[in-house]
């Protein structure tokens, strides 16, 4: 039934637009396929409007918007953390009805139990499905490692910078192995430097771990950094404005990207979008 | 709870209890429940007993004493505490020890330096009120934002007007909480010292129904006394709302 | 910044807030520096000492006067036994307190049903003067331990269990979402998130309950019948002998001090480790 329903016209700007669209409905295999999906809270005030959106496997796609376009709702819809008031989600053609175990969540604030340690945070996912100790811990130590941690294991969460607390997170939801990542404005609540380093071993990581990232943020640099595909969401009620991918040449350094002409007119583009519907 | 799609309050649920009480009492189990209805005809007649009334005034006025008196050393001791670093280590220990403390155990003192009358009574009012307003008047004055006085120094505010214009209003929300907080203990204070003391107000009544098992004037007493615990509670708590507002900015 | 019902744990954030204002300020002052300590104490005991000397009241004795006598009933042993009648109803009322109270309030704040129910009672004794009824409770149970532990229970159980539904209801709903979006069963959710996340307050929660505690069985023995403490404070004020009155008075109100500080220490020790040295 996906075939019925379009994406809202998209008229991306065509010297952006260089290939074709992976996340139009009729590319082929997307894990996520979001169909007609509205939100209304409270009965009246509508957060969201007849999404349609398909993420491509294996890539990172960046919901993009103002504050209160509802982007991370729509992530939380997604995720089986809130339930839309119409559409549906599909994730590997499978409808979504709550949260799943191919679905994995990292939090805005982080969510890191106070009493237990980085590796008990770091496994806590395993340790709710009933993985043996031994084995969930030497997991949650291997993913720990994986996202800078190494030596942090037996710490507390408030002995850690807000930095190394959202690798936390990020590391309990490697941990479960789910093929869909999450992240709800991951970086949000961290300082700007730490914030660079973690977007770069992001990058690194979203090579290495051939998983799909749905990733929320306000950030215009932070989208066009990171992302193969950005959603860009108009404000409330949300809809999907327009998508971009950037194809932004990740070869060189990250300094280098930060200086890249093309990565820069991205940015530039986007934020003269932007500006359009803002006014 | 929702019954039938209908939103019942929560309180509502008292009313539930007072059926079961009402039950209870009728089925005469224990001669220490009484009906309820015959406790709220009690309670009726208790309002139109002329001794209940002179009880009640003697209370209010031990009560209203007392807790004028913890506000009006309280507020000020709390921004003193708040502002002079010394002044809150030599007595922080003090106000922290009596805030928790069984201040209970004093009221023989005060019986012995106060006489067996009013002056007992207030005090022990006093006593229990007066070390939460401090405390929470300390804590208001210590969470004042530092960019808030520091503007008002760079307008050119004296001492006297950073104090009573920035400070006090800025502490508001505290003190008040501290006020509550300190009249629901102060109705606690005043009922244990009348208790103890016993031959005046309250405490005299209550000795005087339980001595002779008069169990419907007890408990339309004790309800009576609940009811303006909870009202004196919810009136400040209104009160309190209103400047909540603030209180919202300022975090 | 909030301060709620008197003796409930505020809840001034989203986060372990708990313990309000009284936490906050016991723990700003708890980094206090020894000497100052020491100065408060001389302050207290010199004006003590000096109100006694002068004297502002025949029966105000001294601060040294009292001390002495505190020394005698020590070594007499009439103020250890004291302690030893007054702690039993103390200890178990609070223990049956902590029993019923934790798993009541729990209760409230997971099921809406018992929430309902309970939760307008204890908010109402919580707020009322309960020393109101102990004159009652002599009715049923006579003069002995059992009219006492229930004092002690009538005062302590409802800060207990408002704290224990407090600190159910104030769970972290970041946590829950997370333990939700790793598919937590509704049995870990309660005993992997929510009773670790609640039991600072509800150990907050406790310790108020032994303040209340105290005050119930200082009541209890001074209304219902002299045992204990009260029986030394009744006995010494009836043949004025003022300073051992006093004595009496002062060790129980330092003695239940030490106790609620001693349970504060376990509380930042075991509970919030993110507070230590701060």
């Amino acid at each position: 039934m996906g075939a019925l329903h379009r994406i809202d016209p998209a008229p991306a700007a065509a010297t952006i637009l260089q290939r074709p669209s992976a996340l139009d409905p009729s590319a082929g295999d997307p894990v996520v396929q979001v169909r007609g999906i509205t939100k209304r809270y409270g009965g009246s005030v509508e957060a969201l409007k007849d999404i349609d959106l398909d993420i491509p496997r294996g890539k990172l796609t960046t919901l993009l918007g103002p504050s209160g376009c509802g982007k991370t709702t729509l992530l939380k819809i997604i995720a089986g953390l809130l339930e839309p008031s119409s559409g549906e989600v599909r994730v590997n053609g499978r409808e979504v009805t709550g949260p799943g175990p191919e679905r994995a969540f990292v939090f805005q604030d982080f969510a890191l139990m106070p009493w237990a340690t980085v590796l008990r945070n770091a496994a806590f996912g395993l340790e709710l499905r009933g993985v043996p100790r031994r084995e969930r811990e030497d997991i949650g130590r291997h993913y720990i490692r994986e996202v800078g941690l190494a030596g942090f294991e037996e710490r507390y969460p408030h002995e850690l910078s807000g930095g190394m607390r959202q690798r936390v997170g990020l590391a309990r939801a490697l941990a479960v192995k789910a093929e869909v990542l999450l992240l709800d404005e991951p970086f949000s609540a961290v300082d700007e430097q730490t914030r660079r380093k973690f977007q770069e071993d992001l990058l690194r990581l979203v090579a290495q771990e051939k998983k799909t990232f749905l990733f929320v943020t306000h950030s215009i640099e932070e989208a066009v950094y990171l992302s193969d595909g950005i959603v860009m969401l108009s404000r409330r009620p949300g809809r999907i404005n327009r998508i971009i991918e950037p194809a932004i040449d990740r070869s060189g350094s990250p300094d280098e990207i930060r200086r890249d002409k093309h990565y820069l007119d991205t940015v530039e583009e986007i934020w003269h979008g932007l500006r359009d519907y803002v006014d | 709870m929702t019954l039938c799609g209908v939103r019942v309050p929560m309180m509502a649920s008292l009313i539930v209890w007072c059926i079961l009480w009402e039950i209870v009492g009728r089925m005469e189990l224990i001669f220490l429940v009484p009906p309820f209805t015959g406790v709220l005809s009690a309670a009726w007649e208790l309002l139109h007993n002329p001794k209940y009334l002179d009880a009640t005034a003697v209370t209010l006025r031990s009560f209203a004493l007392g807790m004028t008196l913890a506000i009006a050393v309280g507020v000020p001791l709390g921004i003193l505490m708040g502002r002079v670093r010394a002044a809150d280590r030599l007595l922080g220990m003090w106000v922290n020890m009596f805030v928790s403390a069984p201040l209970s155990a004093l009221v023989p003192i005060l019986m012995i330096l106060f006489g067996m009358g009013t002056a007992t009574v207030v005090v022990t009012v006093f006593l229990f009120s007066v070390w939460i307003i401090v405390l929470d008047t300390r804590a208001g004055v210590q969470h004042v934002p530092g960019s808030l006085v520091e503007m008002a120094r760079s307008y050119g505010a004296s001492r006297w007007q950073l104090m009573t214009r920035i400070v006090l209003l800025a502490a508001l929300p505290e003190i008040l909480a501290g006020i509550r907080l300190g009249l629901i203990r102060g109705v606690k204070g005043v009922v244990i010292g009348q208790l103890l003391v016993s031959i005046i107000g309250y405490g005299e009544l209550f000795e005087l129904y339980s001595r002779n098992f008069l169990m419907e004037e007890f408990w339309a007493l004790t309800i009576l006394l609940f009811l303006f615990a909870m009202l004196i509670a919810e009136a400040v708590g209104v009160l309190e709302k209103k400047i909540e507002y603030y209180a919202g900015v300022r975090q | 910044m909030k301060t709620t019902m008197d003796g409930v744990a505020a809840m001034p954030g989203p986060r372990h807030g708990a313990g309000g204002t009284l936490l906050r300020a016991a723990a700003a002052m708890g980094g206090g520096m020894l000497l100052w300590r020491l100065a408060s104490i001389a302050l207290f005991c010199g004006l003590w000492e000096v109100a006694g000397r002068v004297p502002i009241s025949p029966a105000f004795p001294s601060f040294s006067a009292t001390a002495i006598a505190f020394r005698d009933m020590m070594a007499d042993g009439s103020l250890p036994a004291a302690f030893a009648v007054t702690l039993q109803p103390l200890v178990l009322g609070v223990v049956i307190s902590a029993v019923l109270g934790v798993s009541a309030g729990v209760l409230m704040g997971l099921r809406r049903g018992v929430e309902w129910v309970a939760a307008p009672v204890f908010i109402v004794f919580q707020a009322a003067p309960m020393a109101a009824l102990i004159p009652l409770v002599t009715f049923v149970y006579g003069i002995g331990l059992t009219a006492k532990v229930l004092a002690v229970c009538m005062l302590a159980l409802p800060v207990i269990a408002l704290n224990g539904y407090k600190a159910v209801r104030n769970v972290n709903p970041s946590l829950l979402a997370m333990a939700r979006s790793f598919m937590a069963s509704p049995w870990q959710r309660v005993v992997k998130i929510i009773i670790p996340d609640a039991s600072p307050v509800i150990f907050a929660g406790l310790r108020l309950g032994v303040s209340a505690g105290f005050i119930g069985v200082i009541l209890a023995e001074l209304l219902i019948t002299p045992t204990g403490i009260g029986d030394l404070i009744t006995y010494h004020r009836s043949i004025a002998n003022y300073a051992e009155m006093y004595a009496s008075i002062a060790s129980i109100i330092l003695f239940s001090a030490l106790t609620l500080a001693v349970l504060q220490r376990i509380e930042t020790v075991f509970f919030r480790p993110e507070k230590q040295g701060a």
